[in-house]
């Protein structure tokens, strides 16, 4: 088990013949992930070491059976394309464009909501996701994930950073704990996918047994998953949010990231957290050693 | 990108919102230029994108020539709150009757566009929202269904607007919507919004900030960029497309992800640092990227030493290398680089780096964030 994707998971790459989609998507084939095609509109019919490519998702669609889509495209022409892989059928679509304007993003979202309640969007700006062994969609290394045991206790992951994301990752390799499923949610103002759509599928999923959670400053998603933790989430978690430094009234980098009008403060998201039940470290590190602790405690 | 209320107001215009008559300046005689053009009396304004401007004294009422020559005098060039006023806008005094409140804005927990409306205008809305809640108007909107003149009066109707405003407040409100949205506005606010004793609705203030991932498609902010008050490394950084802003501290940071280096400044802290500045290089970033970065911290003469911290995504451990030893071949570095390599071709990256041959006094490695971090403010702290 994972959450939404697997070994079964048929992932088709929008933007396939272009420098990311490429590199990214030869990657994501390379660790496993079942990449069955391509698409680029005016491209059809041409392949991509090996890969079809199609001129519209429709086309791959109905080639190939996928149920996935990766779109690494440019700002101007994300939109169009989530949208298309969403009226194609697409369950899945990672978009991974940094850079598209908020109001795009904003009816993008709400279309998704009204006439394709089917498809679940993960980003835009985002990492993608790793469920290590089975499925690889998005600029994850997948070598810096450590395979999930059998029995478990295994780890799920989600995070606002896509760094961030590696660096939990990383960590928890580090101390030989078996992650489920890594999220990178993203840092944008309007996720497709946020913290508690993830926690939701967490708690469901039989092959997780802890949580960790990374967020940042800015919103108020994380203040959102702790209410929501403290009344659903029965699983161990602990937590780090990024950002305690940061000046108020300053975006740093992420469009979502910023402290405004002393609200969104990482103190304040801490302290939520804590009182849900979370294990709150001050540092990547710490999060993980909070983590080590709690897998100890399961096994 | 926030706009100065002359700009919003200019911006506003082309959306057909009313505004008062009235033209830029910076300098005395321009003021007394476009006074006259506006026509007495007019209110001299302050042009800085910090609050409180009035009570700081940086808006005057002028009855003629002399009084614009005074106050214009004394408000260019003047200090409010570590803003200095390098332009003044003069506009011709409107007579108010009443002063309302108009914005909007992006919900995100909603993910939906915010209407807010308050028949309190011209105190800061967030006075508001603590002493009246009750006099706000929250009214959400689906983005794919937009608003229309019906809508907008209702909300109108429903934030007690008084009769006689409800049409003109209605027809702003469309119009602010569109400014909103087709202007990709963070957020379009008026106030105060007010009620002339003509009977007419007009924009007094305005406040907008803009979406810089719209740029592309609007190229009409050019000048408003020309404008922005960025420091000078700021804008260096921006031109070479990083992400940088200025701090306080010794330790330069250069990161890979807004993430990572929000988290490098958090961990610089907790180790009894201070940072120098926040920078991200973004996804992606190729040599060319890394030595720009490391010339743009080099810049900065309050830096003691560079931590570099690197988690490889996008971002490919050996062009993070190649930059570093290309920048180092064109500039000589004020401070010792430690540095964290990992993620995406980091093995790569590393060798790159040991062949390179750098003595360790201008370059070390260490394996992880924490240790990375103690080195650099080891460094920072001992120079």
């Amino acid at each position: 088990m994972a959450i939404f994707v697997d070994q079964n998971t048929k992932v088709i790459v929008q933007g396939l013949t272009g420098g990311q989609g490429k590199y990214h998507g030869l990657r994501n084939r390379a660790y496993g992930t079942q990449v069955v095609g391509g698409v680029t509109p005016g491209k059809g019919g041409q392949d991509v070491e090996g890969i079809p490519v199609y001129d519209s998702v429709a086309d791959a669609v109905a080639a190939t059976g996928a149920d996935a889509s990766f779109i690494a495209v440019p700002p101007k022409a994300a939109s169009a394309a989530i949208l298309e892989a969403a009226a194609a059928g697409v369950r899945f679509v990672v978009c991974i464009t940094e850079g598209i304007p908020a109001q795009d993003e904003a009816r993008v979202y709400n279309t998704l909501i009204r006439d394709y309640p089917n498809t679940r969007l993960l980003g835009p700006n985002c990492p993608g996701i790793i469920s290590p062994g089975k499925c690889n969609i998005g600029i994850t290394a997948g070598e810096i994930a450590e395979l999930p045991t059998a029995t478990g206790p295994n780890v799920g992951i989600v995070s606002r950073s896509g760094t961030l994301t590696y660096q939990a990752l990383y960590e928890l390799k580090q101390r030989g704990i078996g992650v489920s499923t890594c999220v990178g949610i993203g840092g944008d103002p309007v996720p497709g996918t946020n913290f508690i759509d993830c926690l939701t599928g967490f708690q469901a999923d039989p092959e997780t047994h802890a949580i960790i959670m990374i967020g940042e400053i800015g919103g108020s998603a994380e203040e959102e998953a702790a209410e929501f933790i403290k009344a659903n989430v029965t699983k161990p978690m602990s937590a780090y949010i990024a950002g305690v430094t940061a000046p108020a009234g300053k975006k740093m980098g992420h469009a979502g990231a910023i402290v405004s009008g002393g609200k969104g403060t990482a103190q304040g998201k801490m302290d939520a957290l804590a009182a849900a039940g979370v294990r709150v470290g001050l540092n990547p590190t710490e999060a993980s050693d909070l983590m080590g602790e709690i897998i100890a405690g399961l096994r | 990108m926030d706009l100065f209320e002359y700009q919003g107001k200019q911006y506003f215009a082309r959306y057909g919102i009313p505004v008062s008559p009235g033209g830029i300046a910076d300098t005395v005689e321009e003021a007394v230029v476009q006074a006259a053009a506006a026509g007495y009396p007019v209110v001299v304004k302050a042009q800085v994108q910090v609050g409180g401007r009035g009570k700081a004294g940086g808006i005057k009422l002028a009855n003629n020539a002399d009084e614009v020559r005074l106050h214009a005098g004394n408000i260019l060039g003047m200090d409010i709150k570590g803003h200095v006023v390098k332009r003044v806008w003069v506009e011709y005094a409107s007579d108010i009757a009443e002063e309302y409140y108009a914005s909007f804005t992006l919900d995100r927990a909603a993910k939906k566009h915010l209407l807010m409306l308050s028949v309190e205008g011209g105190v800061e809305i967030e006075t508001v929202a603590e002493t009246n809640p009750d006099a706000i108007l929250l009214r959400h909107i689906n983005p794919i269904d937009g608003i229309d003149l019906d809508w907008a009066r209702q909300a109108a109707i429903d934030a007690k607007m008084p009769a006689q405003s409800v049409e003109g407040v209605a027809s702003i409100l469309v119009q602010l919507y569109r400014c909103f949205t087709e202007g990709d506005c963070d957020l379009a606010e008026i106030n105060p919004l007010i009620l002339k004793p003509t009977g007419e609705i007009h924009a007094l203030d305005a406040k907008v900030s803009l979406d810089n991932n719209a740029d592309f498609r609007h190229p009409e902010w050019a000048e408003y960029h020309a404008t922005e008050e960025l420091d000078e490394r700021e804008l260096m950084a921006r031109d070479k497309g990083l992400q940088y802003i200025g701090l306080q501290g010794s330790v330069g940071i250069i990161a890979n992800g807004a993430g990572l280096a929000m988290s490098t400044l958090d961990v610089v802290n907790q180790v009894g640092g201070a940072a120098a500045n926040f920078l991200d290089i973004g996804g992606g970033a190729n040599a060319d990227l890394m030595s720009a970065a490391l010339e743009v911290i080099n810049s900065d003469h309050s830096v003691k030493s560079i931590l570099i911290n690197i988690f490889g995504g996008i971002t490919r451990g050996e062009e993070v290398a190649k930059g570093i030893v290309e920048a180092l071949n064109r500039v000589e570095l004020r401070a010792p680089i430690v540095i964290r390599l990992d993620g995406t071709n980091a093995t790569e990256g590393r060798q790159i780096l040991e062949s390179a041959g750098i003595p360790e006094s201008v370059l070390q490695s260490k394996p992880t964030m924490l240790e990375a971090a103690r080195a650099a403010v080891a460094i920072a702290n001992a120079n």
